[in-house]
C-alpha cells in the first residue's frame, strides 16, 4: 500500500510563505465535512514556519523550518482517542474527525510537536490534514507542495519500505525521533536549523596593507581529536558546520606555509563568528 | 438599393434574434427586462426605419418612423448601417462611423448604452465560462500582480485560489543546455505569496460595501475640509453619491475652469487590461478633463535619472535588457554579485517566483554568490555566499574603490574600454586621485562604507578575474534598492561603469540574476498594461505603438495640459505652486524638460479624484499628504476604493469599487509593455488569462468601469465613454486585437481561462543582451529603441548616447548642467545628506532606516485589510490585539536601547513617529534598521496633532527631498531615525 510522506529541504526554504497561505486559503471559511471544520481567520498555524538565525555580522545565516502535523504512524493523538475520533487512513494520513472529536480539547495536548490547534468557536481540535480531501478528488499533491517555489517541499506516495530506503540513502531526518511517534514528514539539511557553526576570517598584513588570506589551513579540534579541516577561501573565511550546540571547548588552529600559525580557543554555545585572525605581520602583531 | 434592402432585412432579423436569444438565455432575458422603452433605428433622411418596443422583457418591432422614441440610432445612409450591423462585428467600421458623424445616437445615455449592450449580448449570451470540477465547484481563472490563479467557486463563493499546473494540452516548456546539464522549468505558474492572499482580501472586513459620505460634509453648505481623516461616515445611496460626484465635476469646470479636477492614483492596484488605471481610469479622466498627477519612476530612480545617461536605454528608464541572459549566465558565468538585490523578496516586480527555480540551478552549478547589502536578505540566506554589510547610501564609494583596484592591478578589459567607451581617462584620473589628490582606495572607502578594505580588495580581484553577472535591485537589472537612496543616482551610474570596465555583453558578463532572459516567444502579441488598454490615450501611454492600431476604439485626449509631480502634490495644494521633471522614455533629454504648476492659464486643483490603493506607505514624507487633505483648497475629495484604508478615510465621498474577482477583465502575466518592454522574459511560460467574473460584486460595490460609466452617463458622456460596451465586450475586443485568435478560439479561451504561449524555437531564441555592442555589430535584440532618429550613428548601430558608446562622463549631463553640484557629469562620490555624514542630524538620529519594497504585499495592495498576510510572522506581529508593522534592529543596537524581541517600539525623527514591533536580529549591519515600505494602513493615534502612526507607514519618516535638485528622484531609502521602547500607558495618555 502506498502511503503519503513529505520531504522538506530546509536549505531550500526561502520563507516565502506560499505554503502557509495555501493552507489558510484552503481552510479558512471552508467546511470539509469528514475532514476538517473551518479554520479561524487568524491565530491557527496548521502549517508553521520557524526561523533560526546563526552567527553574527558579518558571518550569519538564516534557516526556515516548515512544521505541521507529522501524520505519525505511532500517533499519540490517535492512541488517546479510543473511540476512533482520531484515526489513520490506509494512505498514512491522520484525520481528526471534526464531528466525533467535538469538544475533545485534550487532543491538543497529546501532540508532542504542538501541531494540533484548538478551535474555540467550532469546539474542535484541528490540524493540517495533508489535503486528504483534495487527494481524494484526484489532486496529485497537497497544496503546500504544489505552491512551493523552490521545490523545498515535495510529497511522496510510496510504500513504507521505499520511503525507508529513500530516507536512509538521502540522509533524511525526522523531528525529534526520540518521541518515538514515527513521523511521515522528513527533513533534508536539518542541520541548518538544529546544529551550529564556528566561523572566522583570516587576514595578513604585508607592507602596511591588510589582505584576506586564502588557502590557510583551518583545523578544528576538540581536545586531542581533530574534528574537521578546511582551507580558507579568497575572503580568508572558514566555517565549520554541523556542530552540536553547547558542545563545549574547541580549538581552531590556523596555519599557512608562508605566514605562520595561530590557535584560537572557542567555547561553543550557539553558532559563533570568532572574528578576524591575523597571521603574518610583525611578531608583535602576531602576539596581539 | 442593395444596401437599403440589406438594412431592411437586418432590422427585421434583429427582432427575431433577440426573441430567440431571450428564450434560450436567462442572462439575456434579465438584461432585456431592465427597460421598458421605444427605440428607433433609422436612416437620417427618414426613408427607412424600424421601431422596437420593449415591454416587460418582450420585444416587438414594426417598420416606420416614430415621432418621439425614447432613444434612437440614426445612420447617415444605408451602406453605413449595413457595415455597422453586419456580423462579425467590424469595430473599425463602427468607430469610423461614430468619429465621422455617420451614425448618431439620441436619448438618455443610460438607455442607449443598455440598448447597445443588448445587441452585443446577442453574440455572447450562453457562453460557457470556466471548468466544472468533481465536487461541483466551477474553476475560473484570474491574473494578479503576483501571477495567474485558478479560482474555485462554489455556491457563489470563492472556495479557493490555487497555482495553475499546466496540462498536456498546454504548450511544451523550453529546455536550456548549460555546462552539460539540461534545465527545464516546472510545468506550473509559480506565484508570489501575495497572490495567494486574495480570497481573504475579497472577503475582508475592510471592504467598502456601499457608498458613503463624510458625516460633516455638505456639498451645499459647510464642507468641513479640516475634518478629513477625523470624521466618520454615513451610508448613502449610489444615486446620491453619483449625483454629488458628477455635480462637483461640473461645478469645478464652471466655477474654477479647466484643470480644477485632479486625478491621483496609486501605481499598482489590480491587474487587467480593461480595469487598470492606465485603461478605464485614464479614459474617464480624458472624458472629463483633468490635471494629471504625474508619477515619478519610483522604483527606478537612480537608473532613470542617472545610469541612463551613460548608456541609453531610455525606453526601459535606464535599465538594462535581459535577452538571452538566462542561458548565458547558466552556461558562462562564474559568479553573481547581488548588489542591493533581493529577488527572493521582490519577485522581479510582477514575475511571481518564476526566478527562484533558476537561481537554484545556478547554485547547483556552483556559481558563486556575493551579497552587498546593509542587511542579510532572504536571497542571501537562501543562496549563501559572502555578505558585505554596507552602510546605506555609501555604495558608490565601494564601487569606486573596486574600480581603483581594477585600474591599479590591471584587472579590467582594456580593449573594451578603449573601443567601446569614451571618457575613461578622465574617470580614471578621478579614481586614482590625480585631480583631487585623493586616491579612491579600498582604505579610502572603509570609513564610509564600513566594509573592510581587505574584503573590498578580495572582491575586486575575484570579480576582475571571473566572468560575473551583476544583479542590481530585485529584478537583477533594476527595481528598488539603493537606487532609492539619496545617492541612488550615483550608485546606479557606477554600476554601469563597473560593467563597462568588465566588458559588458561578453560571454558571462552582464546584468541579471536569472530572473530575466528566459527563452519565451516575445514576438507573440498581447497588449501590456502600459499600452493603455481601453483608454484611447495615445500620447501618454504606449498605445500608439501597437494597441491603437490593432484594437479599434475611440481616441481620447485630455484637454488639460497641466501636471503635478506626485511627490510634490502636497506643495501644489498647500503652497499653490511646484515644479517637476517628467518621466519620459523617448530620449535621454526628456527628463530635463522642467514643468511648472500651475500651468499657464489653467485653474489650480480644487477637487481630487482619488483612485486605487493607499499610498501613505509608499510616498516619501507622506505626512505631507495628510496635511494636504485637510486644506480648504481642496473643496472636494472623492475616493474610489475597494477597502476602507489609508486615504479612503480622507474623502468626502467614498465610492465602493469591487475587486477584480467580481468583474470581467483580461490580462497577461507580467506584461507591462512600455517602460518594461518584454518583461515577460522573466517568466518560464508566458500566460495570458481571462480574468473571469468569478463572483457577483459584494454588497453594493461596483466595478471601476461601471462607476465611470455611471458618472459619465450623468454628464452625457456615457456612450462616448463606454462605446456601448460592457467590460466583457471590451475583453473580447482586447482578445481580438491580440495574436490569441490565431491560436485559440474565444469560446475555448473563455472555458479554459488561460493560454500558454509556446516557447521560442531553439534556433530562433534571442541573442544575448549587449553582445552585439561588445562585438561592435548592428543591434540584433528586439528593442525598438532608440527611436530611429535617436541613433547618433547609422540606424541600429551603437547606443543612445551622443558617442554611441558607453560614456564614462556623459555628454547629455554635460550639455544639460555641466556644473551640477548633485549630479556632476563625473560621477564623484558625494556623501548622503541624510546619513552618517549629516553629522548634526546623525547625532540626534543615529540609526539608518532602510525601507525596501515589501515582500508579502505588492506595494500596499495586500497589506492590512485583516487579510491572511497579517498572520505571516515576517510581515506583521500581533501584540495586544494589534497587528504591528515590523522594524528589524541589530542585536547590539537593540540591547543598548533595552529593546527585546517583539517589543512595541517608537521609530521617530522630526517628521513623525511610527509604532512598530521590534524584531531583534543579527541580519542587520550595526546602525542599520530595516522595515518594508508599503503599509496600507494609516492609523495615527491622534488624528489631528503630530503624527504617531501605529499603522506602520514608514514613509512618514522618510525625506521628501529629491536626490537631484533638477529631477524628481525620490530618496526615501535614506532616512535617519531613533528608536525607543514604547511606553504605552505613559505616552498614549
Amino acid at each position: 500500500m502506498k502511503k503519503w510522506n513529505l520531504v522538506i529541504d530546509v536549505a531550500k526554504c526561502n520563507n516565502c510563505n506560499n505554503c502557509f497561505l495555501a493552507v489558510k486559503d484552503e481552510h479558512v471559511a471552508n467546511d470539509f465535512p469528514g475532514y476538517a471544520a473551518p479554520q479561524p481567520l487568524h491565530g491557527h498555524r496548521w502549517l508553521d514556519i520557524q526561523r533560526r538565525e546563526r552567527g553574527c555580522v558579518p558571518m550569519v545565516d538564516v534557516a526556515y523550518l516548515p512544521t505541521m502535523c507529522n501524520h505519525c504512524d505511532e500517533a499519540p493523538c490517535i492512541k488517546s482517542c479510543k473511540d476512533g475520533a482520531v484515526y489513520k487512513r490506509p494512505d498514512g494520513i491522520v484525520i481528526i474527525d471534526p464531528r466525533q472529536a467535538s469538544g475533545k480539547k485534550e487532543i491538543v495536548g497529546t501532540c508532542p510537536y504542538g501541531s494540533v490547534w484548538w478551535n474555540t468557536e467550532k469546539n474542535v481540535a484541528q490540524k493540517w490534514i495533508f489535503d486528504a480531501h483534495l487527494l481524494d478528488q484526484g489532486w496529485k499533491e497537497p497544496r503546500c507542495a504544489q505552491v512551493c517555489a523552490t521545490g523545498a517541499i515535495t510529497s511522496l506516495s510510496v510504500e513504507d519500505e521505499e520511503m525507508e530506503r529513500i530516507a536512509e540513502s538521502e540522509a533524511l531526518e525526522v523531528l525529534h525521533p526520540e518521541f518515538g511517534t514515527k513521523p511521515r514528514i522528513y527533513y533534508r539539511n536539518l542541520h541548518r536549523f538544529t546544529k551550529c557553526f564556528i566561523g572566522g576570517s583570516v587576514a595578513i598584513e604585508r607592507d602596511g596593507v591588510v589582505d584576506c588570506l586564502e588557502g590557510a589551513t583551518a583545523t578544528l579540534s576538540k581536545g586531542a581529536t581533530e574534528v574537521a579541516e578546511q582551507r580558507t577561501d579568497n575572503y580568508g573565511d572558514f566555517k565549520f558546520d554541523r556542530l552540536e550546540p553547547d558542545s563545549g571547548a574547541y580549538t581552531i588552529k590556523i596555519a599557512h606555509p608562508d605566514h605562520g600559525a595561530k590557535a584560537v580557543d572557542v567555547r561553543l554555545g550557539e553558532s559563533q563568528y570568532v572574528g578576524v585572525i591575523h597571521l603574518g605581520g610583525t611578531k608583535q602583531q602576531r602576539a596581539a | 438599393m442593395v444596401n437599403e434592402l440589406k438594412f431592411s432585412v437586418l432590422l427585421f432579423g434583429v427582432t427575431w434574434v433577440m426573441r430567440f436569444t431571450a428564450r434560450r438565455h436567462a442572462s439575456f432575458r434579465d438584461h432585456l427586462q431592465k427597460k421598458n422603452c421605444v427605440v428607433q433605428i433609422k436612416l437620417k433622411n427618414n426613408s427607412q426605419g424600424r421601431i422596437f418596443e420593449f415591454n416587460n422583457g418582450r420585444v416587438r418591432s414594426r417598420r416606420g418612423i416614430h415621432p418621439a422614441p425614447d432613444a434612437a440610432v440614426i445612420f447617415k445612409e444605408a451602406a453605413t448601417a449595413v457595415r455597422f450591423m453586419s456580423l462579425p462585428v467590424n469595430h473599425a467600421a463602427r468607430i469610423h462611423a461614430a468619429k465621422n458623424f455617420l451614425v448618431a445616437v439620441e436619448g438618455p445615455d443610460e438607455l442607449v448604452s443598455w440598448f447597445m449592450q443588448l445587441l452585443n449580448m446577442i453574440l455572447t449570451a450562453g457562453t460557457e465560462f470556466g471548468t466544472r470540477m468533481p465536487d461541483g465547484a466551477q474553476r475560473y481563472t484570474t491574473m494578479t500582480t503576483g501571477g495567474p490563479l485558478f479560482v474555485y467557486v462554489k455556491d457563489g463563493k470563492i472556495l479557493r485560489t490555487s497555482v495553475i499546473d499546466f496540462d498536456d494540452t498546454d504548450a511544451p516548456s523550453w529546455t536550456i543546455e548549460a555546462r552539460g546539464s539540461k534545465f527545464t522549468p516546472r510545468r506550473k505558474a509559480m506565484v508570489a505569496p501575495h497572490a495567494l492572499a486574495w480570497k481573504s482580501m475579497v472577503y475582508s472586513n475592510k471592504r467598502l460595501l456601499y457608498p458613503m459620505k463624510r458625516v460633516d460634509f455638505d456639498p451645499n453648505g459647510d464642507r468641513n475640509c479640516q475634518n478629513r481623516g477625523v470624521s466618520g461616515y454615513v451610508r448613502i445611496s449610489w444615486d446620491e453619491a453619483l449625483d454629488i460626484v458628477s455635480g462637483e465635476i461640473l461645478r469645478m469646470k464652471r466655477q474654477h475652469g479647466p484643470g480644477a479636477i485632479g486625478i491621483y492614483h496609486s501605481s499598482h492596484h489590480q491587474w487587467g487590461n480593461v480595469g487598470y488605471y492606465l485603461s478605464a481610469l485614464l479614459r474617464f479622466g480624458n472624458a472629463i478633463g483633468f490635471t494629471k498627477v504625474h508619477l515619478n519612476p519610483d522604483s527606478w530612480e537612480g537608473w532613470y535619472w542617472g545610469a541612463m545617461h551613460h548608456f541609453g536605454n531610455s525606453m526601459r528608464l535606464g535599465r538594462s535588457g535581459s535577452y538571452g541572459t538566462l542561458r548565458d549566465c547558466l552556461h558562462e558565468a562564474e559568479m553573481i554579485v547581488f548588489w542591493s538585490s533581493d529577488p527572493e523578496s521582490q519577485f522581479g516586480g510582477y514575475g511571481g517566483q518564476e526566478g527562484a527555480q533558476r537561481r537554484q540551478w545556478a547554485k547547483e552549478l556552483g556559481i558563486k554568490m556575493v551579497h552587498i547589502n546593509p542587511y542579510y536578505c532572504p536571497t542571501a540566506s537562501l543562496l549563501g555566499g559572502k555578505w558585505f554589510p554596507i552602510r546605506p547610501g555609501t555604495d558608490n564609494a565601494l564601487a569606486i574603490a573596486i574600480m581603483h583596484v581594477w585600474i591599479t592591478e590591471g584587472l579590467y578589459d582594456k580593449e573594451y574600454v578603449a573601443t567601446r567607451t569614451t571618457g575613461f581617462e578622465e574617470w580614471r584620473d578621478y579614481v586614482l586621485g590625480v585631480a583631487d589628490g585623493v586616491p579612491k582606495t579600498p582604505e579610502w572607502q572603509e570609513p564610509e562604507t564600513g566594509v573592510p578594505a581587505r574584503d573590498v580588495r578580495a572582491l575586486a580581484r575575484e570579480w576582475g578575474s571571473r566572468k560575473t553577472y551583476l544583479s542590481v535591485g530585485g529584478g537583477g537589472t533594476a527595481h528598488g534598492g539603493a537606487c532609492r537612496t539619496a545617492t541612488g543616482v550615483q550608485w546606479a551610474r557606477s554600476m554601469i561603469l563597473l560593467m563597462a570596465m568588465r566588458g559588458w555583453g561578453k560571454p558571462g558578463i552582464n546584468f541579471g540574476n536569472l530572473q530575466g532572459g528566459a527563452p519565451v516567444d516575445l514576438s507573440f502579441y498581447f497588449p501590456g498594461y502600459a499600452e493603455g488598454g481601453i483608454s484611447g490615450e495615445v500620447s501618454s501611454t504606449a498605445s500608439a505603438v501597437n494597441n491603437y492600431v490593432r484594437m479599434p476604439h475611440l481616441l481620447t485626449m485630455n484637454p488639460v495640459q497641466q501636471m503635478i509631480p506626485r511627490q510634490r502634490l502636497p506643495e501644489a495644494i498647500l503652497n499653490g505652486q511646484c515644479e517637476g521633471y517628467p518621466t519620459d522614455s523617448l530620449s535621454l533629454e526628456g527628463q530635463f524638460r522642467r514643468f511648472a504648476y500651475p500651468a499657464p492659464g489653467f485653474s489650480k486643483v480644487h477637487m481630487l479624484y482619488r483612485y486605487g490603493g493607499s499610498s501613505f506607505g509608499t510616498l516619501a514624507d507622506s505626512g505631507r499628504f495628510a496635511r494636504m487633505y485637510r486644506s480648504d483648497e481642496l473643496e472636494f475629495v472623492v475616493n474610489q476604493s475597494v477597502w476602507f484604508e489609508g486615504e479612503a478615510k480622507f474623502a468626502d465621498i467614498i465610492l465602493p469599487a469591487c475587486s477584480q474577482f467580481e468583474r470581467w477583465d483580461i490580462g497577461e502575466w507580467s506584461n507591462t509593455a512600455g517602460y518594461a518592454h518584454h518583461q515577460q522574459g522573466q517568466l518560464s511560460h508566458r500566460v495570458i488569462a481571462m480574468q473571469h467574473k468569478c463572483i457577483e460584486p459584494l454588497g453594493e460595490s461596483k466595478s471601476d468601469y461601471q462607476i465611470f460609466c455611471d458618472i459619465t452617463a450623468r454628464l452625457g458622456l456615457g456612450t462616448y465613454y463606454s462605446e456601448g460596451m460592457t467590460e466583457f465586450d471590451w475583453c473580447k475586443r482586447v482578445f481580438d486585437a491580440s495574436d490569441l485568435p490565431k491560436r485559440v478560439s474565444w469560446k475555448a479561451f473563455l472555458k479554459k481561462g488561460y493560454y500558454v504561449v509556446p516557447a521560442e524555437g531553439e534556433k530562433t531564441r534571442e541573442p544575448v543582451n549587449m553582445r552585439w555592442f561588445a562585438e561592435d555589430r548592428p543591434k540584433d535584440v528586439p528593442e525598438p529603441h532608440p527611436l530611429p532618429g535617436g541613433y547618433s550613428g547609422k540606424f541600429r548601430t551603437g547606443l543612445q548616447t551622443q558617442s554611441g558608446k558607453i560614456e564614462f562622463v556623459p555628454q547629455s549631463l554635460k550639455r544639460f548642467d555641466p556644473d551640477s553640484p548633485d549630479r556632476p557629469p563625473l560621477n564623484k562620490y558625494i556623501p548622503s545628506w541624510e546619513g552618517p555624514r549629516a553629522e548634526a542630524l546623525y547625532r540626534k538620529y543615529p540609526l539608518q532606516l532602510v525601507t525596501a519594497h515589501a515582500r508579502y504585499s505588492y506595494h500596499t495592495i495586500t497589506d492590512a485589510k485583516d487579510s491572511a498576510i497579517n498572520d505571516i510572522k515576517d510581515h506583521r506581529v500581533l501584540i495586544d490585539g494589534h497587528y504591528y508593522w515590523i522594524v528589524r534592529i541589530n542585536v547590539h543596537d537593540a540591547g543598548r536601547r533595552g529593546i527585546r524581541m517583539h517589543d512595541v517600539v517608537k521609530v521617530y525623527n522630526d517628521r513623525a513617529a511610527v509604532l512598530c514591533a521590534a524584531v531583534v536580529t543579527e541580519t542587520m549591519a550595526p546602525g542599520v534598521v530595516h522595515s518594508f515600505q508599503a503599509c496600507a494602513s494609516f492609523d495615527p493615534l491622534d488624528a489631528r496633532g503630530s503624527i504617531v502612526d501605529r499603522g506602520g507607514c514608514m514613509n512618514l519618516l522618510t525625506p521628501g527631498r529629491k536626490q537631484v535638485e533638477k529631477s524628481d528622484a525620490m530618496a526615501s531609502m535614506s532616512c535617519l531615525v531613533q528608536i525607543e521602547k514604547w511606553k504605552q500607558t505613559a505616552e498614549a495618555a
